[in-house]
This record gives structure tokens, C-alpha cells and sequence, in this order.
């Protein structure tokens, strides 16, 4: 299974600079939420599924949510306040 | 072109640097498994895991839920200097609702078997509590009002029944002559699946509210941000 094991790591460093270096916001948590997947994996192959089955609810799973939240907030607020801007001057 | 060649060379220096320190580090002073492995049979618990977070070292977990509540006081007081404004909750959608009736009852019931799973087999409190926290955002999100979470003291309540349980069974201990969070061994088992109930109703909630305290979305005028100051 080393070779299995290769891909992960290497699908882990791969997803782990897609999140870091896109632009696109989004791009990034969705690359974010891949890396605690993927991680979580990882952890099972570690034999450690507790440390798994935490890091896929709270690693990928909630801080996938809030960032993906704050996301929409920081699009409404910031998009929504250069359109009032731009209007108002 | 410069900055980024010493960059990099900086970052492999630290790689190779933290690949050295991984590889050269000294062997453990003791044999920490085997030593959980002698214990385990008076933990009250099956799974070495749990057996470490909530018996041998119930000491630091019970701290950790302090630090999560502290977490969600200090979300509460900075969501208070934030302006009023409507809630945000999901729009009702039909699908969405269908959707959440159907995941719902598996969702509790997942939560449900992590919990009791917990003194056996992987699971525990923080993953049912990050399960029973998932529903609450999945009803949020889909525009399901939850009225005893608007109850302020219900919630806190629920907030705080995880570090209570857990500081009212230590002093319980304390009061019988053993030391803090020695559990006798008789009960040992049925108090930590109390304490672990507890903690994962007050993490799920914590880690909701976490979710429930972000900004309201509205047009109210708020206080001017760094942006609009510098240009102005």
C-alpha cells in the first residue's frame, strides 16, 4: 500500500499549496476543505482514527462552514459597500 | 527576483533543519503506551484513547472545555459591540427542508453512537459534539428557527452543563477523600459517559455558537472601516 500512501502524501502537499497560493477565494476554502479530507485520511492510514474522525468533523467539516460564511459576509459587505460608494459619489 | 531566492533558501534551510529534528529526536524516557495499556482495566474505559482524555489526564480536558467556553464569552462580547441587525438565518427552502428531514434522525443517531462508542472504540464527546454542532448549522442554514437557542439562559446553560458536570464530579471526588477527578473505580465508567453526555451537549453548542455569533448582514451604517478612512 506505499504507493497509496505516496499519492496521499503527495495529494496532501499538492492540496495544501492550491489553498495557499490561489487567488480565488473560494478556490481556497474549497482547497481547504479537500486538505482536511484528505488529511483525515491520512490520519486513518497513521492508525490513529480518533484524531481522524475529529479532524474530518471539526477540521474539514465546521472551519470548512465558518470559512466558507465569512466568505459571504465579506463578499455582501465589500461588494455591496464600493457599489454604494460608487454610487453615492 | 533576489528576495525570492533567499526565501526559498531560507525555507529549505528550515525544512531540512525540522527533517533533522524529526528524525534525530531522542528516544521517549518512558514507555507511555505500555504504562496506559497496565492501567487501562481501572479506567472505567475500554478505548486507551479515552481512557487518557477523561481519566489520566481528566485534568487537562477539563481545562480545554474551559478554554471552548471561553471561547464562545469572548465571541458573545465582541458580537454585542457589533450593530443590531436581522439574523442571519438561511431562506426557507423547500429542498433544503426536505433534505434535513431526512439527514436529521441519522445525524443524532451518529452522534448518539459516537458518544457511546467512545469507551470502546474511537468516537467521545468532541466528534459527537462536532456531529450534534453540524446540525445545528444544517438547520440554521436552512432557514429553521430554533427558539429555545434565542432563550439566553437556556443556552448558557447548555454552555456551561459540560464544565460543570465535569468540575461537580471532581469536587464529588474531592469531597470523598480522593484526589480532584479521581473516580472511584466502581463508577469510574458511568461517570465518565456522564461527563462525556454533558461535554458533548455544551461543545456541539459552543461550537454552534460560534457559528450563530457572526455579524448580522445589513446595511445599518456601522463604524468606518480601515479602508474608507485611509482614502478619506
Amino acid at each position: 500500500m506505499s504507493w497509496l500512501d505516496a499519492l496521499l502524501g503527495l495529494a496532501l502537499c499538492m492540496s495544501a499549496l492550491l489553498a495557499l497560493a490561489s487567488r480565488d477565494l473560494f478556490r481556497a476554502v474549497v482547497m481547504f476543505i479537500v486538505f482536511g479530507l484528505l488529511m483525515a485520511l491520512a490520519w486513518v492510514r497513521l492508525e490513529a482514527p480518533d484524531v481522524a474522525l475529529a479532524e474530518a468533523a471539526i477540521g474539514a467539516g465546521l472551519t470548512g462552514v465558518l470559512l466558507l460564511d465569512t466568505l459571504g459576509y465579506l463578499r455582501r459587505r465589500f461588494e455591496g459597500g464600493s457599489r454604494r460608494r460608487a454610487r453615492s459619489s | 527576483m533576489m528576495r525570492a531566492v533567499v526565501a526559498a533558501a531560507l525555507c529549505l534551510l528550515v525544512t531540512l533543519a525540522l527533517a533533522l529534528a524529526v528524525l534525530q529526536r531522542p528516544a521517549p524516557a518512558e514507555d507511555l503506551p505500555a504504562r496506559v495499556d497496565a492501567a487501562l482495566a481501572a479506567s472505567g474505559v475500554s478505548h486507551p484513547v479515552t481512557a487518557v482524555l477523561l481519566a489520566f489526564r481528566g485534568y487537562d480536558t477539563l481545562l480545554e472545555v474551559g478554554v471552548l467556553l471561553l471561547t464562545v464569552v469572548v465571541a458573545a462580547a465582541l458580537r454585542e459591540a457589533q450593530p443590531d441587525g436581522a439574523d442571519r438565518i438561511g431562506a426557507a427552502n423547500p429542498l433544503l427542508h426536505a433534505v434535513t428531514g431526512v439527514l436529521l434522525p441519522l445525524m443524532l443517531l451518529v452522534a448518539g453512537y459516537l458518544l457511546w462508542a467512545g469507551s470502546t472504540r474511537p468516537g467521545g464527546a468532541f466528534q459527537a459534539g462536532a456531529v450534534l454542532a453540524a446540525c445545528g448549522v444544517l438547520l440554521r442554514l436552512s432557514g429553521t428557527r430554533l427558539g429555545w437557542l434565542e432563550h439566553p439562559w437556556l443556552l448558557r446553560a447548555g454552555l456551561a452543563a459540560g464544565l460543570l458536570a465535569f468540575v461537580a464530579v471532581g469536587t464529588a471526588s474531592l469531597l470523598t477523600g480522593a484526589a480532584f477527578l479521581a473516580y472511584p473505580e466502581a463508577l469510574a465508567g458511568a461517570l465518565i459517559l456522564f461527563i462525556e453526555t454533558a461535554l458533548s451537549v455544551s461543545i456541539g453548542l459552543a461550537l454552534l455558537s460560534l457559528f450563530r455569533l457572526a455579524p448580522p448582514h445589513s446595511d445599518v451604517p456601522r463604524a468606518p472601516d480601515r479602508r474608507e478612512r485611509r482614502r478619506g
